[in-house]
């Protein structure tokens, strides 16, 4: 176990330096850069104020050069400041980071436990386990965005119950709840299918096992069967999605956020790449890259301390 | 069934795709140009499901954007299905360090969260490398080869697992021992045997692609407009939910039917393997 989360550690590390120079890269080949932006809201800098804002923000040397200087600067815990809000990078993030966290963590739990317990009804009989899987295959096809716009109409705009996105002014809890609940449904509804689907699957393949018949013979009820002995077992597979998945979920966010209007990290990478906020995007990504894999090592941790067999 | 089902979805999209000039011959009706006298009308015999807030018909939009979105999933299922198996047959051949090195990177993109990492490649300028950006042709194949980017992964760890287990078999080794070559071995003996798998995750990958694209293009990174793709005719549908909520509702259907028609296909597929 400790060589496991050793190996993936410097996995991650590998990934992250990988991440940030090829992103680097590419945001070197968006159109612009800062100084052009600053051109179109101030047209009347002259071709020698852009030459000296270049040289201050160090835009004229190469483009390695510029992800040496920031590496350096970042490993030193420096990680500089937001163009887009003229504040450090760090202060934008963590409000951002925890508002995604609400969002992933709510959409999470409803999909898992919606997931699994759709799953283990269309478990028990072949009928009902053609409607899940017909209801799966609906929500995976049904795209995230289009998702949260229907839900606009019918929730916001026809039936006026709930707010169209953005967040809570007062700090009530309930007045936050409410600007929660779509974009958790939505975010949910789309990742349900994988949990339903796998969960279904474990629970048929864990039924006809040899050990079930042995508790039916016990005379043990159908409750006791499938929730102490079966369903133990089926998890398993389950937490593989969850593990598999938060990739997923991140890049669902990131569609829910826009949509909604939220302001967690998906919008926010959005807006930064967009405003060539170049501190603050490539911040924001690596963040959503650790706390991505960092979930997907936690999964894998978790299901070799439920599933013994694993640990070898 | 469920493949027959996926196959008539799809048949019926491509038909529709295919169809767009005769049915706005027949509609006489402009799907491009913008007529600001006809912005928002009703469903109509001459605008079947209404205009935009341009007044574009959008029945022809959504005809003209099924040639974009199909073509955009073919090609990237296409592109990563060839670059997968490419991939795969090669780390499974090679074993050893190659296969390793293959596999990390292979592990290491699919932990990474996707959409971020597609929004920083699509906002690349590709005017730099001869693609102009808001002509059709260019940003499909701009959006296409980002995708392919990404896509080929999931083929390319099932045709690695599958080509494994070929390989242990004895027809290869009767085949190594009557000489045949190992690029023979790999061409002729094993790539027929994972065909079937091959083939549901290139049903799979169009299925990706599709919905890939429609959220590009959504949040406006995609194919841009005035050339119509079902995701930015969301994206435009959504600004003006409260005017129009009915435009919001077809080209959000039309992505489902056609994702929701290759994951069909992909599930009979897989069901008829033995």
């Amino acid at each position: 176990m400790a060589r496991l989360i050793a190996s993936r550690l410097l996995q991650i590390v590998v990934t992250l330096a990988i991440v940030s120079a090829l992103t680097w890269g590419a945001m070197g080949l968006m159109p612009g850069d800062p100084v052009d932006l600053a051109l179109m809201s101030d047209p009347l800098l002259t071709a020698a104020d852009q030459a000296r804002l270049r040289t201050l923000h160090g835009l004229d040397r190469p483009l390695h050069e510029r992800y040496l200087a920031w590496a350096g600067a970042v490993l030193q815990g420096e990680f500089g400041f937001s163009r887009l809000y003229s504040v450090p990078a760090t202060r934008v993030l963590w409000p951002a980071l925890w508002s995604t966290l609400v969002l992933l963590g709510w959409s999470l739990l409803l999909a898992a436990t919606g997931g699994i317990l759709l799953g283990i009804w269309g478990a028990r009989r072949a009928a009902s386990g053609r409607i899940v899987d017909g209801f799966a295959i609906l929500t995976q096809s049904t795209p995230t965005f289009w998702l949260g716009i229907l839900l606009i109409i019918l929730f916001a705009v026809t039936l006026g119950w709930l707010p169209a996105g953005g967040t809570a002014d007062t700090s009530g809890l309930l007045e936050a709840a409410r600007f929660l609940v779509l974009p958790v449904t939505t975010l949910a509804l789309f990742n349900i299918a994988a949990y339903a689907r796998h969960s279904m699957s474990a629970m048929q393949a864990e039924l006809a096992a040899p050990y079930i018949r042995t508790a039916r013979m016990k005379g043990l009820s159908e409750r006791a069967i499938t929730w102490r002995h079966a369903f133990p077992n089926a998890a398993i597979p389950v937490v593989t999605i969850a593990a598999l998945d938060a990739g997923a979920l991140v890049s669902g966010a990131l569609v829910t956020e826009t949509i909604f209007a939220r302001p967690g990290m998906g919008k926010l990478i959005y807006d930064s790449i967009m405003g060539n906020d170049y501190n603050l995007a490539l911040l924001a990504l690596l963040l959503a890259a650790l706390v991505t894999m960092l979930a997907t090592l936690a999964a894998d941790i978790v299901q070799r301390l439920i599933d013994p067999r694993l640990a070898g | 069934m469920r493949l027959w089902l996926g196959l008539t979805i799809l048949g019926a999209l491509a038909l529709a795709a295919v169809s767009a000039p005769w049915v706005q011959a027949m509609l006489g009706a402009d799907p491009f140009n913008p007529d600001l006298f006809k912005r928002f009308a009703p469903p109509s015999t001459q605008h079947p499901l209404g205009t935009d807030d341009l007044g574009r018909d959008i029945l022809l939009r959504l005809l003209y954007g099924a040639r974009v979105s199909l073509s955009v999933g073919l090609a990237v299922a296409l592109g990563a299905t060839l670059l997968g198996t490419a991939i795969g047959l090669a780390a499974a051949r090679s074993g050893g360090w190659r296969d390793a090195l293959l596999m990390r990177v292979a592990d290491g993109m699919l932990a990474l969260p996707t959409l971020p990492l597609l929004v920083v490649l699509a906002a690349v300028d590709t005017g730099r490398f001869g693609l102009p950006r808001g002509e059709a042709l260019s940003d499909i194949i701009r959006i296409a080869v980002i995708l392919v980017i990404f896509g080929w992964v999931g083929v390319a760890r099932l045709a690695r697992a599958a080509a494994l287990t070929q390989l242990s078999l004895d027809y290869v080794a009767a085949a190594r021992v009557a000489g045949a070559s190992e690029r023979r071995v790999m061409l002729r003996h094993v790539l027929p045997n994972i065909a079937g798998p091959i083939t549901v995750a290139t049903a799979l990958a169009v299925a990706g692609a599709i919905l890939a694209e429609s959220t590009l293009s959504f949040l406006g990174l995609g194919i841009q407009p005035p050339a119509p793709s079902w995701g930015n005719m969301l994206g435009n549908a959504q600004e003006m939910v409260f005017a129009a909520p009915l435009a919001a509702v077809w080209p959000g259907l039309a992505i489902l039917l056609a994702v929701a028609g290759c994951t069909l296909v992909a599930d009979g597929l897989r069901r008829r393997a033995p």
